[in-house]
């Protein structure tokens, strides 16, 4: 067997040297038998014999898989040579390790988000059904959780009147708060109907998992399944869980089963902890309920396909039935036109064997461009290593030209000298992979916020391996081939010469180098455009005038549903809640909102402005708030009054309006004393409101969106508060000594009501998470790509400088000062440089109109950016060509011109 | 890899009867490698002068086709030898190579005809 003969060859050589032995010994004694000398007996024993070389070479042939052995070869002489320069092995090895690393990671953050599968039974039948993405005014009523992409009456009639799948399940999101009182404490729930675990074909761990009888319409009190990591978590993976409780915003549930380790929903990068039937949810929800409510967009279905249907047929059953399907859930508080639009609405199917993904929605734009420019950097390391590589061909240009007039095939040579490319390469693979384990987690890290903890499944699967893999090989070619070509193409003869002292010899090799160096200061460019573009983008998002000062600011949630109270003790309630917070020492203002502003919050409705004329009712954000909000917001008040603490809902009702209000809707008109109505569901009457104030605009959804009309109302004159609000309170205390003052403050009030904190400012830093990524990561690659491009400069016009010796030392010694050389040399820099930036120009104006969307308050092609890293990069470049110009200029003639 | 010399050319042409020849010299009685080199000169009246280093190489090939086999022992001077002895697959070649020959032995006679004056 080959293989087996192959790894004892050692011992059949072995072998046959000791037969050889053998053979000499015994022809010596019969020759010696014969007559003849000791001499000659042992000489003509020899010539008996024969070439003793070629007969073992000849059985060791036989022995041995020749491509194998000769690679064997080939690597471990590419191990000696990277040995001599353990400085070139390790910089290249840190180099490529970091663009490999810093790739590997990216892709792996994108595999896990968008490109694997679920771990469920056949998730390739997976098949998730919604209205289609175009269609006209979508959609219009509340919206909660982070796939509102249906209302429960729209599920069940899909439910009734599908045909194409097997099973099919609904699911939402939703936070259960697992404490009774004071500051609350959450778990991630999800809202399932009784066929989720069915459909998915998830078994449990322990006990059993919801069925369709668990999800009867009016259930009592069903059970809950919690997961695997929260049954260990919260208790420590007691055998006996399946006899206890869990306890959801104040009611408590029975355990009945456990799901198993590696299930964690269809919603990828977020996980649940424990899963309640969606029947269960007007009991917990009491009057916030949203089950019966057509106009209220909470869930997500997917369902399984049956055999012989596929997605597009699906699609196509699914457009059919729509008609039917919206008639019968059109929500009764619809306006006509809405409803018009509600009516035209079409479902589709779509494939979800990969799961929904709300982070992969805002995350994979970035994601990708930061994937090009990770491989922009490895590009640059490997263009540096390719000239460095070059270097080291050249030095074995004479030993080279010998092997090849000996009669080695170049493809011989060239395999050798690939050698220590692949070892380069594969050694800059194995490192890169294990940086990109902690760079990728360190990726989710920065990812998740408080309110969202993002978690995604970083496990290797194939796709990874044979990305790193494939980037190794790539790799490896890029650096090792070229050089590998251009040095076994030299003419032999002329390489044997010694190397003469003509300027002229070389100059096209000189040309790929000087071409490698240009893609480098070009590449790099286009890396530090990107970085400023980004950088700045943050700038100007973090300090652009939003019209409130976050700092000094903190948000308190306030639940009070466990106090089963009515909305008049509510209102009673939150005013004495506000008055006692007020009082603590220390705090500025506080005043109470609806909404937390640049939170993702949002309310809007259309109003209809009362001043004679009959223009269109118009739409306009709201925020319900109370006296002091301005002055706890810092945003000022321009003309008119704030509101005032006794506003009651009896009181004629008043508004304060933005600038930007006055500007669209009232051109021109005094607005205070306008007066608007709301436009009201059908059949109810009108609420009117007079506009009593100004404010400066500032900013309500997002800090990106330009500012829009906002109006403020009262909150003391809402007649049904909610069972919840926002307090939010300016001091200049500590952020931990002001948490214990307010709990205390509002558990004076009632220790049931549960209270959630945050600081203001902390919120708004991450509604720029997208952009601190981009920033930070863009602006790490676009530094190393700089220090990977001064150095690849470095080394090119070192390596000019040194073929030039002889030149430079004729030119000094025939009188050229040192001034004369060094800008001789610089010059030659500065082509390459400005060659460079030339192209990266360019380049970056082109990369940032791809991402232009990422962009804010620059456009793709910002000058200030360009010129600014133009400017940079010139003088970093500049400086270290600056060591090889004063080297030459200080160079002995007489030495140069003595040496070869 | 080199190509092959001319003198591996005549060795080629003899390769199948070497075998052969090789295989007969151990038919009877196990031998080392000096012991059939200096057999197949002698037996043939020195008329087949083979290179004895290209023994080996033909050793290993049968070895490796299990024609023969080999073990380590002690030759006459009393050193340490590798002797070939021949296994039942070697001798049903030889039967079949020595039938071979026999007919190209006689087609060729057929062919040159009676020794003419």
């Amino acid at each position: 067997m080959g293989l087996i003969r192959y790894l004892r060859r050692r011992k059949k050589d072995a072998e046959l040297a000791a037969e050889l032995e053998s053979y000499i010994a015994n022809e010596f004694e019969r020759n010696l038998a014969a007559g003849m000398s000791a001499e000659e007996a042992a000489w003509a024993a020899r010539r008996k014999l024969g070439n003793m070389t070629r007969i073992s070479e000849a059985v060791h042939e036989m022995n041995t898989i020749g491509f194998l052995e000769t690679l064997w070869q080939d690597l471990r002489y590419g191990a000696r040579q990277l040995k001599l320069s353990p400085s070139f092995f390790v910089v290249a090895t840190l180099s490529l390790a970091l663009g490999i690393g810093a790739n590997t990671a990216i892709f792996q953050l994108i595999d896990a988000v968008r490109m694997r599968l679920l771990p469920v039974r056949a998730p390739e039948e997976l098949v998730e059904v919604r209205i289609q993405p175009k269609a006209d005014h979508c959609c219009s009523g509340n919206f909660s959780n982070r796939q509102p992409h249906l209302t429960y009456p729209l599920w069940d009639e899909i439910r009734k009147r599908q045909q194409a799948f097997s099973s099919m399940f609904v699911f939402g999101d939703y936070r259960f708060n697992l404490s009774n009182g004071g500051e609350a404490r959450y778990a991630d729930g999800l809202w399932v109907s009784g066929d989720f675990f069915r459909t998915l074909g998830v078994q449990p761990v322990s006990g059993r998992l919801l069925t369709e009888d668990d999800d009867r319409p009016g259930c009592g009190s069903p059970g809950a399944v919690i997961t695997y990591g929260f049954w260990q978590q919260e208790y420590a993976g007691d055998r006996a869980v399946l006899n206890r409780t869990i306890s959801l915003d104040g009611h408590t549930l029975p355990i009945i089963g456990v799901s198993p380790p590696y299930f964690y929903g269809v919603d990828v990068g977020h996980r649940f902890d424990v899963a309640v039937p969606t029947c269960a949810e007007p009991l917990l929800e009491g009057e916030d309920s949203h089950l019966a409510k057509r106009h209220h967009w909470w869930l997500a279905a997917i369902g399984r396909l049956k055999p012989g249907w596929t997605a597009a047929s699906a699609a196509t059953q699914m457009n059919a039935i729509s008609p039917g399907i919206f008639e019968a859930t059109l929500p009764t508080v619809y306006q006509p036109d809405t409803a018009k639009y509600y009516l035209g609405y079409r479902l589709t199917a779509i494939p979800a064997g990969s799961g929904l993904s709300s982070i992969r929605r805002d995350l994979e734009e970035p994601l990708w461009i930061l994937l090009s420019i990770a491989a922009l950097v490895l590009l640059i390391a490997c263009a540096n290593l390719a000239n460095l590589m070059l270097a080291r061909a050249s030095t074995r240009e004479r030993e080279i030209a010998v092997r090849l007039a000996l009669g080695a095939s170049r493809l011989r040579v060239v395999r050798q000298l690939l050698a220590e490319s692949l070892l380069l390469a594969a050694a800059g693979a194995i490192c890169g992979a294990l940086l990109a384990m902690g760079l990728s987690n360190y990726l989710v890290m920065f990812l998740s916020t408080e309110r969202s903890r993002v978690f995604v499944d970083l496990g290797l699967d194939w796709r990874v391996f044979g990305f790193v893999a494939a980037l190794a090989v790539l790799t490896c070619l890029l650096l090792g081939l070229t050089p590998a070509l251009r040095a076994t193409k030299a003419n032999a003869a002329s390489a044997l010469k010694s190397s003469s002292r003509s300027i002229t010899a070389g100059r096209e090799r000189h040309l790929l180098r000087r071409a490698l160096v240009v893609t480098q200061v070009a590449l790099s460019m286009v890396l530090l455009v990107s970085a400023l573009l980004f950088s700045r983008t943050l700038q100007n998002l973090m300090t652009l005038n939003a019209g409130l000062r976050p700092e000094g600011v903190v948000e308190v949630g306030v639940d009070v549903s466990r106090l089963n109270t009515t909305a008049e003790r509510r209102t009673v309630i939150y005013r004495d809640l506000l008055q006692d917070i007020r009082s603590i020492p220390g705090v500025e203002a506080a005043s109470s909102s609806g909404i937390v502003p640049v939170s993702g919050q949002g309310w809007n409705d259309r109003i209809q402005i009362l001043d004679g004329r009959k223009a269109g009712d118009v739409l306009t954000n709201f925020v319900s708030v109370n006296s002091g909000y301005f002055q706890t917001m810092g945003t000022a008040l321009v003309a008119g009054r704030d509101f005032n603490d006794d506003d009651r809902p009896s009181d004629r009702k008043v508004a304060i309006v933005n600038e930007e209000f006055c500007a669209e809707f009232l051109k021109g008109k005094n607005p205070i004393g306008t007066r608007f109505e709301i436009l009201p569901s059908p059949g109810k009457a009108p609420d009117v409101f007079e506009i009593v104030g100004i404010t400066k605009d500032a900013k309500y959804l997002s800090l990106r969106d330009d500012f829009s009309p906002t109006v403020f109302l009262s909150f003391g004159q809402d007649p049904e508060p909610g069972a919840g609000t926002y307090f939010l309170v300016r001091s200049n205390l500590p952020l931990a000594g002001l948490r214990e003052d307010l709990r205390r403050t509002i558990a004076k009030q009632s220790p049931a009501i549960i209270v959630q904190f945050k600081s203001f400012a902390a919120q708004v830093q991450e509604s720029l998470l997208r952009e601190r990524l981009m920033a930070t990561l863009s602006g790490f690659f676009g530094g190393l790509a700089c220090l990977l491009a001064t150095v690849g400069l470095y080394g090119v016009v070192s390596y000019l400088v040194a073929r030039r010796r002889n030149e430079i030392g004729v030119r000094i010694a025939l009188g050229a000062t040192r001034g004369t050389v060094m800008s001789l040399v610089l010059r030659e820099a500065t082509v390459l440089l400005a060659a460079g930036v030339g192209v990266g120009v360019g380049l970056a104006i082109a990369l940032g109109r791809a991402a232009s969307s990422l962009l804010y308050g620059l456009k793709a092609y910002d000058p200030t950016s360009i010129a600014v890293a133009a400017l940079f990069l010139g003088i970093v470049a500049l400086g270290a060509s600056i060591l090889p110009a004063y080297r030459a200029a200080r160079l002995e003639p007489m030495l140069a011109l003595r040496e070869e | 890899m080199e190509k092959k010399k001319t003198g591996d050319d005549r060795l080629e042409m003899v390769q199948g009867t070497l075998d052969m020849l090789i295989l007969r010299t151990v038919l009877l009685a196990p031998a080392h490698g000096h012991t059939i080199a200096h057999a197949i000169e002698q037996t043939s009246e020195e008329v087949l002068q083979v290179e004895h280093g290209s023994l080996y190489p033909a050793l290993y090939r049968l070895e490796d086709q299990g024609l023969i086999a080999s073990f380590w022992g002690t030759s006459e001077n009393n050193r340490k030898a590798k002797y070939y002895r021949i296994t039942p697959a070697g001798k049903k070649h030889l039967a079949a190579r020595r039938e071979r020959w026999d007919e190209l032995v006689h087609a060729i006679g057929l062919v040159m005809g009676p020794a003419t004056e």
